[in-house]
């Protein structure tokens, strides 16, 4: 009996729930982007999945899965940027001390 | 059957990688285990028979974005001060827990129009089919050209001496 669309689809929720925990309790942001990330993986899991079970022929899932890649490597490239700008000027990324947009 | 221990293991590895991410004091070891969890996240890949995203995860995700990501870690030196949690340990907690119950709640009482059709094999024509064939998403593949290059841009710009 090969794994189906249900057992993807909980490893997927699985996944996606630790990295919302990661993303919402870590303090340093470079770790907050680390969860984000796997909030992402996690997501593809689940679009390859329904590709997979539910249009094996069409593959509808997994071109919607490249885009989500490339919008992640986007994400990743700039966040970073922003963080290493932060720290040239603050010498801190912890968003415990970052608070230039909090009222 | 082998298709099944292949699942298992690599859930396990995912699994295990992305709570070590978030239990690893750290920081460094929890960027190479975030590279673990991209490699059993190609493996799950390659059993859902999707061959062409499992060799563009490993290039992208393990070859460039963990790289990025450590080269930052070590820019900023933040290897000394750890990972440190914030005071919202236990709503956190709560709110993840509730997603996941719902999540699979739903996942298990939907009846899924399951298709018993032989997967594509290999995925990567059909997939340059619907990415640029006649009624694809070649709008969005040029957007995503326009997103990139606006990426570079503003990557550049952020990091340039002031």
């Amino acid at each position: 009996m090969a794994p189906g669309l249900e057992e993807y689809l909980i490893l997927s929720a699985l996944l996606f729930s630790i990295g919302l925990f990661g993303a919402i309790t870590k303090r340093s942001a470079v770790v907050i982007l680390i969860c984000i990330e796997i909030m992402l993986v996690a997501v593809n899991i689940a679009l390859v999945a329904f590709s997979r079970f539910i249009t094996p022929v069409e593959l509808t899932g997994q071109a919607f899965a490249v885009f989500v890649i490339v919008v992640a490597a986007a994400e990743v490239a700039v966040g970073l940027a922003i963080i290493l700008t932060l720290y040239r000027q603050r010498h801190t990324i912890d968003t415990k001390k970052v608070d230039l947009l909090k009222w | 059957m082998g298709l099944q221990i292949a699942f298992w293991v690599l859930a396990l590895i995912a699994v295990g990688s992305s709570a070590g991410v978030i239990l690893q004091k750290n920081l460094f070891r929890a960027a190479l285990l975030l590279v673990v969890c991209f490699l059993a996240s190609a493996g799950i890949f390659v059993t859902l028979s999707a061959d062409f995203l499992a060799a563009v995860q490993v290039i992208i995700n393990v070859g460039a974005v963990a790289i990025l990501i450590i080269m930052s870690i070590m820019l900023t030196r933040e290897v000394t001060r750890g990972s440190p949690s914030n005071r919202l340990g236990a709503p956190a907690f709560v709110i993840s827990a509730l997603i996941v119950f719902i999540l699979v709640f739903s996942i298990l009482t939907t009846a899924w129009p399951i298709s018993g059709a032989e997967p594509a094999q290999p995925t990567t024509s059909v997939l340059a089919q619907i990415l640029i064939g006649d009624p694809g998403f070649i709008l969005i593949i040029q957007m995503s050209a326009i997103l990139l290059l606006s990426t570079i841009i503003g990557a550049i710009v952020l990091m340039k001496e002031k």
